[in-house]
């Protein structure tokens, strides 16, 4: 399954993130946006994130998955609607098709949570 | 003490991807290829449509195969016969190609070949309807077989590869006397999610409709050209 090498991709970018930070900082949370038209099953994410973490630096961290729904926009009746997925994409009023997706493709690292120490 | 604190990142998980995939397709402006990425699910006829389609272009397009599909290496030979050369890419248990591996197969199509003899590279991604579609190769279009044995409601069910497709192969087209498959309906299925695609019935068996494949081909290596000549300009 890719969302093996996804997680790979998000290991590698909250690495990368981290080794920019100035002072030393542990990751508690990774939140992430997955649309459901994007190509990714979030529960095979979660279980990826669980296994390739273990003994590195993301080691307890927590995953965190939002969902967003498929919402398209159909440009001769100038509204927005929500494809029923699996079934029907064009408009449900005036059968244009679905051309204008606003959201439901996202695939994305929104952000992290993390813990520093600080001086008293 | 600790304290927790919040940092925005707002990055796409497929940006590593993305950016290997855009230095693909630079080096391929770069020697004048334009580069298709064949997609499918397993068993939609790709070698054999392949095969046919290599065979016909010969004479008048210098053409190479990175071969992605895992279940097909004998395939490999049999596009190699008619003279192309075909890089076979090992691709592990992996369910797509990334532009990792196919930056690896144009360094070796580099080493053996002169790049700027060809005019046009078919990468036969793994045969798979979700995967391959979330993940760019360099590609400057992307094709999408449907075999009609496949039914009607594919599309429907896996609709990233058919949203992402440029252009649609409805392929095995003799086999519709005996199947109780509707074409009209695919198509109708296939416009719902992609308005902008063209869509072909072909069949590599008859030749039906494989004259209208070849003629999508030169369009999109004229387009290309174009466009990498005004980019130089
Ligand atoms: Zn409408």
């Amino acid at each position: 399954m890719h969302e093996t090498d996804m997680t790979k991709a998000l290991i590698l970018t909250v690495k990368g993130w981290l080794a920019q930070q100035p002072e030393q900082a542990t990751v508690e949370r990774v939140h992430l946006t997955v649309g459901d038209f994007a190509g990714v099953e979030p529960a095979s994410l979660q279980f990826a994130f669980q296994v390739q973490t273990q003994g590195t630096f993301l080691d307890g961290a927590e995953l965190v998955i939002k969902k967003t729904p498929l919402i398209a926009f159909c440009h001769p009746c100038q509204q927005e609607y929500r494809p029923d997925i699996g079934r029907q994409y064009s408009c449900a009023c005036c059968q244009s098709p679905m051309d204008d997706i606003r959201s439901g493709r996202e695939l994305k690292i929104e952000r992290v949570e993390f813990s520093q120490s600080v001086a008293a | 003490m600790h304290q927790t604190f919040d940092a925005v990142l707002e990055m796409n998980l497929l940006h590593a991807n993305q950016a290997g995939a855009d230095a693909n397709r630079d080096r391929l402006d770069r020697w004048g290829i334009t580069c298709l990425n064949i997609m499918s699910s397993p068993g939609s006829g790709k070698t054999q449509l392949l095969e046919e389609t290599l065979r016909s272009l010969q004479a008048e397009l210098r053409m190479a195969v990175i071969e992605g599909d895992m279940t097909t290496q004998l395939d490999a030979e049999r596009l190699r016969k008619g003279g192309t050369p075909v890089i076979a890419i090992n691709t592990g248990r992996a369910c797509h190609l990334d532009s990792k591996m196919v930056a690896g197969g144009l360094h070796q199509f580099e080493h053996e070949q002169q790049p700027e003899a060809f005019d046009l590279m078919f990468v036969e991604n793994v045969g798979n309807l979700v995967c391959p579609a979330e993940f760019e190769v360099g590609e400057h279009a992307k094709v999408a077989l449907l075999s009609i044995t496949e039914g009607e409601d594919k599309p429907l069910k896996y609709p990233l590869m058919f949203r992402e497709a440029d252009c649609l192969l409805i392929t095995k087209t003799d086999l519709a006397p005996y199947l109780e498959v509707d074409i009209d309906k695919i198509v109708a299925n296939v416009r719902q999610i992609n308005s902008r695609a063209a869509i072909i019935s072909v069949s590599a068996k008859t030749g039906e409709g494989l004259e209208d494949w070849y003629t999508w081909i030169r369009q999109t290596v004229t387009a290309c050209a174009n466009r990498s000549i005004a980019q130089m300009v």
